[in-house]
C-alpha cells in the first residue's frame, strides 16, 4: 500500500509539469495571443510580469509550485478574479453531476448485467447487450441533444438547459450515466458469467440456499470486484466527459469553465481547469486502487 | 447478418470515395432553403447556411476517416516501438517508459487533447498534433505487457542463444506475434479517434469552418435543434453507425483471433 501511495508521487509531479508546459506551447508569444495584438506595451509587460514568463523556466516552474501548494491558481485575465475562488463555485456543481451520472450508471448497469448474464442467450440478454453497443457508440454530443429533443423540447417534461430548475441536472446527468451505464452492462454481465462457473457458487447451490442468495450473496459479492476497478476509473472519464455535457447542457461546471477558458484564450484558467480535473482523476485512481485491496480477500491476504 | 458492420464500413467507403472524387458543392450556399426539411430537392436537408446536409456529411465522414487513419499510423508505429523497447530492454529504460505513459494516462479520457488542441490553436493540422500526442500510450502499454511475455518464449531464448542482435529479436520474433491484439486494439482506437475528432471540432478546436466537419455539424445542429431537429439526427446517426460498426468488427476481431483487450 505504502509502494502505491509513493508511486502517485511521480506521476502527481509529472502532471503538474505537463500542465505547467501546457502554456508554453502556445505558439508565438502567449502574452500576445491572449491580450491580442493591439494590446499597450505596458500591459503586456505587467501580464508577462504577473504569470512570471519573464524568468527562467525552472524557476517559473518552481513559483508554479510553491503557488499551487498555497491554493492559489493566479488570476483569470479575463475577469480578473481569483482562479481558486471561480474553481471554488464551478467544482460542487461538477461533482453533484458527477455523482448523479454515477448513481444513474450504478442503478441501471448493475441490474441489467445480472439479467443479461442470469438469461444468457435469451432475448433480456439480446436486449441488454444490444442497448449497451448502442450507448456505448453514442458520444455525448449526440446523445445529450438526443436526450434534449425528446424529453425537454417533444414532451416538455424537463428544462432544455441551465441549471436553474431542479429538474436541470436530470438530462445531462442521464447524458453522463448511460455511456457508464453501458460498460457496466457488459462489465457485470462477462463477471457474473465468469463467476457463476465457479466451485463455490455449485456449493452453494448444493447446500441448498435459494438462488436469489445464491446470486445476490456469493456470485455477485465475487463478481463485483473487478467491477469495482472498473467504476473507479471509469468515473475519471466522466470528469472528462462533463467537458462536453456542461457545453451542451450549459451546466455551470468545471468542465464548462474548461471550454468557456478556452474561447476567451484565458489560458490561466485553462491551465488551473487541467490540473484540477486530472489531480481528482489521480485520487480516484488510488483509492479504488486502495479499496480494491480491502475488498478483494485474496489480494489482501496476498500482501 | 454478422456481416453487417462490414457492410456498414463498405457503404461509407463509397460515400468518402464518392465525396473525393465527385465534386458534391458542400460549401454552395442557398439561402432561400435554410434548415430546409428532407424533400426531393436536398435528400437529408440543409444547414442553417442553406448548403445541402447530405453533401457535408459525405464531406465530413472524409475528414473524419482520414483524422483516425492518420493518428493511428502515427501512434500504432510509435507506441509499439516505445512499448516494444521498453518490454525487451527492461530496466531504467522501462522504469523511464513507463513513468511517462502514467504521467499521460493520469489524464482523463480526451482532456489532454483539448488543453493540447486548446493552447495549440485550432486546425486539421493541430488537432492532428494533439491526438498524435494523447494516443500513443495504448499502444506502448498493450505492447510492453505483451513483450514481457513473449521474452520468456522458447524462441526468442533461442533466438538470444544464437546471437541474434536485439533489433532483430524485437521485429522478427517478437513483433509479429503482437499483430494481433495491436489490430484489435487500433480498431478500437480508429474508433475512439472518430469521436474524439468530432469532440474537438464540436469544441470549435479542430476543423475550422467552413470545412465540413461532423462534431461542427453537431454544435451548429444542437443551436438550431427545435426548428430542424433532422439536422443533429443525420449527422448524430452518421457518427453512431460509423462507431458503432467499428466496435462491433472490433469485438469479432477479437473473438475471432482469441485477443484478450488490455483494458479488461
Amino acid at each position: 500500500m505504502i509502494k502505491r501511495l509513493l508511486g502517485v508521487v511521480p506521476v502527481v509531479f509529472g502532471v503538474l509539469l505537463l500542465t505547467f508546459l501546457l502554456v508554453h506551447l502556445v505558439p508565438g508569444d502567449p502574452i500576445e495571443v491572449m491580450l491580442g495584438e493591439s494590446a499597450p506595451m505596458a500591459d503586456r509587460a505587467k501580464l508577462r510580469a504577473e504569470l512570471g514568463l519573464d524568468q527562467s523556466l525552472p524557476v517559473q516552474f518552481l513559483h508554479y509550485l510553491q503557488a499551487l501548494a498555497h491554493g492559489d491558481f493566479g488570476y483569470s485575465i479575463h475577469t480578473r478574479k481569483p482562479i481558486a475562488d471561480m474553481l471554488l463555485i464551478r467544482i460542487p456543481a461538477t461533482a453533484a453531476l458527477a455523482l448523479c451520472a454515477l448513481a444513474i450508471a450504478i442503478g441501471l448497469g448493475l441490474p441489467l448485467g445480472i439479467i443479461a448474464a442470469l438469461r444468457q442467450g435469451k432475448w433480456q440478454d439480446g436486449l441488454a447487450t444490444l442497448s449497451s453497443l448502442t450507448l456505448s457508440a453514442m458520444p455525448h454530443f449526440w446523445l445529450g441533444p438526443l436526450l434534449m429533443l425528446l424529453f425537454a423540447l417533444w414532451l416538455g417534461w424537463l428544462p432544455v438547459s441551465g441549471m436553474s430548475e431542479p429538474g436541470s441536472i436530470v438530462l445531462p446527468a442521464l447524458t453522463l450515466g448511460f455511456g457508464l451505464a453501458a460498460i457496466l452492462t457488459r462489465m457485470t454481465r462477462a463477471s457474473m458469467l465468469e463467476v457463476m462457473n465457479e466451485d463455490f457458487v455449485r456449493t452453494a447451490r448444493a447446500k441448498g440456499i435459494n438462488e436469489h442468495k445464491v446470486i445476490l450473496r456469493h456470485a455477485l459479492r465475487a463478481a463485483l470486484l473487478p467491477i469495482v476497478t472498473v467504476v473507479g476509473l471509469q468515473l475519471g472519464s466522466l470528469l472528462a466527459g462533463t467537458v462536453i455535457t456542461e457545453t451542451v447542457f450549459g451546466w455551470e461546471g468545471i468542465g464548462r469553465l474548461l471550454v468557456e477558458s478556452i474561447e476567451k484564450r484565458d489560458y490561466p484558467v485553462t491551465q488551473a481547469c487541467v490540473v484540477v480535473i486530472a489531480l481528482t482523476y489521480v485520487v480516484i485512481n488510488l483509492l479504488t486502487d486502495l479499496l480494491y485491496t480491502r475488498i478483494d480477500p485474496r489480494v489482501r491476504f496476498a500482501s | 447478418m454478422k456481416r453487417w458492420p462490414c457492410w456498414v464500413l463498405a457503404f461509407w467507403s463509397l460515400v468518402i470515395l464518392g465525396a473525393a472524387l465527385f465534386d458534391l458543392h458542400p460549401d454552395v450556399i442557398h439561402l432561400e432553403q435554410v434548415l430546409a426539411l428532407p424533400s426531393q430537392d436536398a435528400v437529408l436537408g440543409m444547414d442553417d447556411l442553406g448548403r445541402s446536409i447530405a453533401a457535408r456529411v459525405a464531406v465530413g465522414a472524409g475528414v473524419s476517416l482520414l483524422v483516425a487513419s492518420l493518428v493511428t499510423v502515427v501512434t500504432l508505429t510509435v507506441g509499439t516501438m516505445i512499448g516494444l523497447l521498453a518490454g525487451y530492454c527492461g530496466g531504467w529504460v522501462d522504469r523511464v517508459l513507463m513513468q511517462v505513459t502514467d504521467i499521460f494516462l493520469a489524464f482523463p479520457g480526451i482532456l489532454l487533447a483539448i488543453a493540447f488542441a486548446a493552447v495549440l490553436g485550432p486546425g486539421l493540422g493541430n488537432l492532428l498534433l494533439a491526438l498524435c500526442m494523447t494516443s500513443w500510450v495504448g499502444y506502448a502499454r498493450l505492447t510492453r505487457a505483451q513483450t514481457l511475455s513473449l521474452r520468456q518464449r522458447q524462441h526468442v531464448l533461442a533466438a538470444q542463444s544464437l546471437g541474434a542482435p536485439a533489433h532483430r529479436i524485437m521485429f522478427r520474433h517478437m513483433l509479429p506475434l503482437l499483430a494481433a491484439p495491436l489490430v484489435v486494439e487500433a480498431t478500437y482506437s480508429i474508433a475512439g479517434l472518430v469521436i474524439a475528432e468530432a469532440s474537438l471540432s464540436f469544441l470549435g478546436l479542430g476543423i475550422q469552418a467552413p470545412h465540413a466537419s461532423w462534431g461542427a455539424m453537431l454544435r451548429d445542429g444542437v443551436r438550431y435543434l427545435l426548428v430542424a431537429p433532422h439536422y443533429v439526427l443525420v449527422v448524430g446517426i452518421s457518427l453512431m453507425s460509423v462507431v458503432l460498426a467499428i466496435n462491433v468488427l472490433g469485438d469479432q476481431l477479437r473473438d475471432a483471433w482469441d485477443v484478450r483487450r488490455a483494458a479488461d
